[in-house]
């Protein structure tokens, strides 16, 4: 059906988008995985609700955190965004279009312009292709991008640009270690010169003396291109140093975003805080003096979440209505108009303000 | 009354008339002979542990860390390992000039170790309750009957609710955070002097990782046990060592009590490590990193391993590797505890 | 127990041959594809070395037999008792390695009876390779109804008793020449790389590669031929290479049965069969087409073994 207006959506995908304005939004996304049974004739006898009614906007020129931990649906959220899952339910707007509906050409322009940085370097690098032709092929795929004869000092040039010596373009993936091969990935990423960039896990495989390099030259990128960056990863405090907003999920469902400060330092639902004082802080001193909510049990299936608030087996706080009623992720009502950095979106009914990480 | 209880009440010394170190680690050597060369993995290690103390071994990949580990296990696979020189101590008792048969009864017994994958450390069609109580069977002859009360008795220890009605369950209808406690459970079954934990939680979700962590330095302080805890999460040894020992290379750079460490490092590779995690508690703009990558363990730099990505190096590092020395205070006292292998650890510490 | 830490080790352990960015001074590494690095392994493999001399050997043999011998295979002459000594000394004549009971030459048969083998085993493999990798590919890249239709299919071959139902195609044909045996033999023997290739096919096609290719845009032909196929040929190599000494020895055994080649083709199989009959009296009859077709089999496995080796994705 996209297919018939290709040629308008291709002109509107092209127009700029001012800073601070949204680039991104968000709506109601869910993705929910079937369960079946059968062999030929497969029956669903359930699903697995992966993502379950998230909605958020990204805005251009800023990075977004979005943290939970294993199984809360963030990694599927990234996919959902690149198109790489179609959704089940809701919407995602890219310059006003709905780009879960898109495919054929339409989809493919926008690939243009949302491109992706895989969590693993060792397996997101086709090991039988030369860099060259890994970070060339964008522009095989998109040839409009760069003449022929252009790509291979393009290539050089990316290369460059994420720290690799140039000379290195007719290597294979094996030959590097991991910051290089995440270089690499971040080259074949920038290559098509996109506006937005899905970065799912980008250094939590790489060791701690690396990961640094690597979060400095994203955000070297991210001035030199105007990138806006959609941050998925488990560990808060590299959240904390590269996001402007940060969302914390859990179960599917988007349990609080706000500002980084309002996040990690006024946060108002009780995952968010559970989740700030578990983190081992490097610094021996600061632990002593600090309060740690230890939470019982394990993530629910997401396959039979609880009822009502799906947050609800684990928390301190849980009373009869949080299995009746599912809160939604809004301004809570006692901070409704207050001048506040409590004041930001957090579905909890008794959401109150508690700071959980030690001044420094 | 159980094994456990018996213990619990007499968390004294065990195993009588050695006084040193429970385990002592000297001069260790060991390479791999691969088809590009000969890599060493650990050169010239020296550490101890005590009953009832916690040594954290902190390092990145190649570091070395989890090879020293698996030597002192017995589980390195030789070939292509193999340990040309150095001792490992149990009790004063050197570990590689013992029989393959009494190395036996020490692991398991009185060595265990907890690997970082719980999953593939279980035998998947087996029940966790036949795995934990086969210890029990095999070492002590019990009945089946028994071994399965024992098995539900160790699964209460390590805190895993509902034990009598899980018991019959198979690893994978637990969660990672479950399954890890069935591996404590496992190492602890036969009360052993010491434990060896690889990464214990770096394959666990924060939340969980804390339940793990703390349920670890408890049963060590009940049993009385040394643990030797391996890791490159300096968040993680943070909470629960006793004393560091940060290896590079295949050697160990920087000892310390752990308070110290952190406080003030004595090489420029802990400080640059400490340097380049971004914090909770702070919002910095660029973060300091180690430029350079990690040794490649075939074609170590000459000197001190860490030469080319410091920024103290001179020639001296360029050319003569420095030795692990004890540390002292700018007018000379003593820092008890305290080693670093820094041609430079004056000004690293002290400028 | 130990498997995890023991992959976990050499990772730990020999780290990637890296270089380091800031020291250029150092000798420049070659570029070095996984292909070239298993070849590297495989020229210093033994096993590779002799096996694939003796397949050379085979290859040369079978292409140019008057290389080897001048005696005809067919042309048999009762003036040569079969019970005659065989002329040991007299390597590469005629009369080496004896006669057979119609007084022909055992060795010029045995020359001349490779070819009908080694084009038997290696047009299986081809076919096979062809047909059941793109079964394969089809069945395991697209998934859904299609690979529930395939995957049936493949079933219900792979069910049929190998032999048994080459055996049953042969009865359709009344002349048995080496390509009907060929179709026989293919027409069975598809199933093996079809399920081989699936599997291959379905892990990579989950590989964060071929994400990243699909987020860039690219279409199903390049995602295919590029990012899947390269990767999944390894174990599919290997797989062909052990089934073609199969191949080789199901030929063998059908024209042993009487269902496969028969005389006057000239083959290894027909040879035995009919050296079976002279066993006590006559043994060399049956011995050397029998020695050479085991050689041969044998040659193809310990290739297979040492390519798998060299392509153990696990020792990099």
């Amino acid at each position: 059906m996209a297919d018939l207006n290709d040629e308008a959506v291709a002109a509107a995908l092209d127009a700029p988008v001012g800073r601070g304005e949204p680039i991104l939004q968000v709506r109601n996304l869910k993705k929910h995985f079937p369960l079946t049974q059968g062999i030929l004739f497969k029956k669903q006898v359930g699903a697995v609700k992966a993502v379950d009614g998230v909605s958020f906007d990204l805005y251009q020129g800023e990075t977004l955190g979005i943290v939970g931990e294993s199984g809360c649906g963030k990694s599927t959220v990234a996919k959902l965004l690149m198109n790489l899952e179609r959704a089940t339910a809701g919407e995602v707007f890219y310059k006003g279009q709905d780009i879960t509906k898109l495919s054929g050409r339409a989809l493919k322009a926008v690939r243009r312009n949302i491109q992706m940085v895989f969590q693993d370097p060792y397996t997101s690098l086709n090991p039988r292709m030369t860099v060259g032709d890994i970070i060339g092929e964008p522009f095989d795929i998109h040839s409009e991008v760069a003449p022929k004869g252009d790509r291979r000092r393009k290539v050089q040039e990316l290369l460059d640009v994420v720290g690799l010596n140039p000379e290195y373009i007719n290597r294979y993936p094996h030959q590097f270690s991991g910051g290089q091969r995440q270089r690499i990935g971040i080259a074949r990423g920038l290559a098509l010169n996109p506006e937005i960039i899905i970065c799912d896990e980008p250094v939590s495989a790489l060791d701690v003396s690396v990961q640094a390099q690597v979060i400095n030259l994203m955000g070297k990128l991210q001035d030199e291109f105007n990138l806006s960056y959609v941050f998925i990863a488990h560990d808060l405090s590299i959240v904390r140093h590269i996001s402007d907003r940060v969302g914390v999920m859990y179960l599917g469902k988007m349990a609080e975003i706000g500002t980084d400060e309002q996040i990690y330092e006024h946060p108002t639902h009780p995952y968010t805080q559970a989740l700030l004082s578990a983190v081992p802080v490097p610094d021996p001193e600061a632990r002593a003096h600090r309060e740690r909510i230890i939470l019982t049990g394990d993530v629910p299936s997401p396959a039979n979440p609880p009822s009502g608030c799906s947050f609800r087996t684990r928390c301190w706080k849980a009373q009869e209505k949080c299995s009746q009623e599912a809160p939604v992720l809004a301004i809570p009502e006692r901070f409704k108009g207050q001048d506040t950095p409590a004041a930001h979106f957090s579905a909890c009914h008794f959401a109150e303000e508690k700071n959980v990480v030690p001044a420094h | 009354m159980s094994i456990i209880d018996k213990t619990a009440a007499v968390p004294a010394p065990r195993g009588g008339d050695h006084t040193g170190p429970l385990l002592e680690v000297r001069d260790l050597h060991v390479e791999f002979h691969t088809r590009d060369g000969v890599a060493k993995a650990v050169n010239g290690v020296n550490y101890s542990v005590n009953a009832g103390e916690t040594l954290a071994v902190l390092g990145e990949s190649g570091s070395g860390k989890s090879v020293t580990a698996q030597a002192i296990m017995g589980i390195l696979d030789m070939p292509p390992g193999k340990i040309p020189q150095g001792e490992i101590l149990f009790r004063g008792e050197d570990m590689l000039k013992m029989s393959e048969e009494e190395r036996r009864k020490i692991r398991g017994r009185k060595i265990a170790m907890i690997f970082q994958d719980a999953l593939s450390s279980l035998n998947p069609v087996l029940t966790v309750g036949y795995q934990l109580g086969e210890m029990f069977r095999v070492h002590h002859g019990m009945s089946k009957k028994d071994a399965k009360v024992k098995a539900i008795e160790l699964m209460d220890k390590v805190k895993i609710p509902a034990a009598k009605a899980r018991v019959s369950d198979y690893p994978h209808q637990f969660s990672g955070g479950m399954r890890q406690r069935i591996m404590i459970a496992m190492a602890l079954a036969l009360e052993p002097d010491l434990i060896i934990a690889d990464e214990p939680t770096t394959a666990l979700d924060v939340t969980v990782q804390a339940q793990v962590m703390d349920l670890l330095a408890e049963l060590q302080q009940e049993y009385n046990m040394g643990l030797i805890l391996i890791t490159h999460d300096l968040g993680v040894v943070a909470d629960v060592a006793d004393k560091i020992a940060v290896m590079y290379a295949g050697r160990i750079v920087e000892q310390a009590p752990v308070h110290e460490l952190y406080k003030r490092p004595a090489h420029p590779y802990t400080r640059g490590l400490l340097d380049s995690i971004p914090r909770l508690d702070q919002k910095g703009q660029e973060l300091y990193a180690i430029k350079g990558l990690p040794p490649n363990l075939l074609k170590v730099p000459t000197g001190c391993a860490f030469n080319p990505r410091c920024p103290k190096a001179d020639d001296l590092c360029r050319t003569e590797i420095p030795a692990l020395v004890p540390v002292t205070e700018q007018n000379g006292a003593d820092l008890p505890g305290r080693k670093s292998a820094c041609h430079f650890w004056k000004e690293t510490i002290h400028g | 127990m130990p498997d995890v830490t023991k992959t976990a080790t050499v990772e730990d352990a020999v780290a990637t041959p890296s270089v380091d960015a800031s020291a250029p001074a150092e000798k420049p590494e070659k570029a070095r594809s996984l292909w070239g690095d298993a070849w590297a392994d495989l020229r210093r493999n033994p096993y590779f070395i002799v096996s694939s001399v003796l397949i050379a050997l085979l290859l040369l043999i079978s292409a140019w037999p008057t290389l080897f011998t001048s005696a005809s295979p067919t042309a048999g002459d009762l003036v040569h008792h079969f019970l005659s000594k065989p002329e040991l000394s007299k390597v590469g004549s005629a009369e080496w390695l004896g006669y057979d009971q119609q007084g022909r030459s055992v060795y010029a048969r045995l020359i001349h009876g490779t070819s009908a083998s080694v084009t038997v085993g290696i047009a299986v493999t081809a076919i096979v390779t062809v047909v059941g990798g793109i079964m394969g590919m089809i069945s395991g890249y697209f998934g859904g109804m299609i690979d529930a239709v395939l995957s049936r299919l493949t079933d219900v071959f792979f069910g049929i008793p190998f032999l048994l139902g080459a055996m049953v195609v042969l009865q359709a044909f009344v002349e048995r020449t080496v390509w009907v045996v060929v179709f026989a033999l293919a027409f069975l023997g598809w199933t093996q790389i079809t399920r081989v290739m699936r599997g291959a096919v379905i892990t990579i096609k989950q590989a964060d590669y071929v994400h990243a290719a699909k987020a860039l845009g690219a279409g199903t032909t390049r995602i295919l031929f590029r990012h899947i196929l390269p990767n999944a040929m390894a174990p599919v190599i290997v797989v062909a290479t052990i089934a073609l000494g199969g191949y080789i020895s199901a030929e063998a055994t059908l024209s042993y049965l009487g269902l496969g080649l028969a005389a006057p083709t000239v083959s290894w199989g027909v040879d035995i069969s009919a050296g079976v009959a002279q066993i006590r009296v006559a043994p060399h009859v049956l011995l050397w087409p029998s020695i050479m077709l085991s050689l041969t089999v044998l040659a193809f496995i310990m290739l297979g073994e040492a390519v798998r080796n060299a392509l153990d994705p696990k020792l990099r």
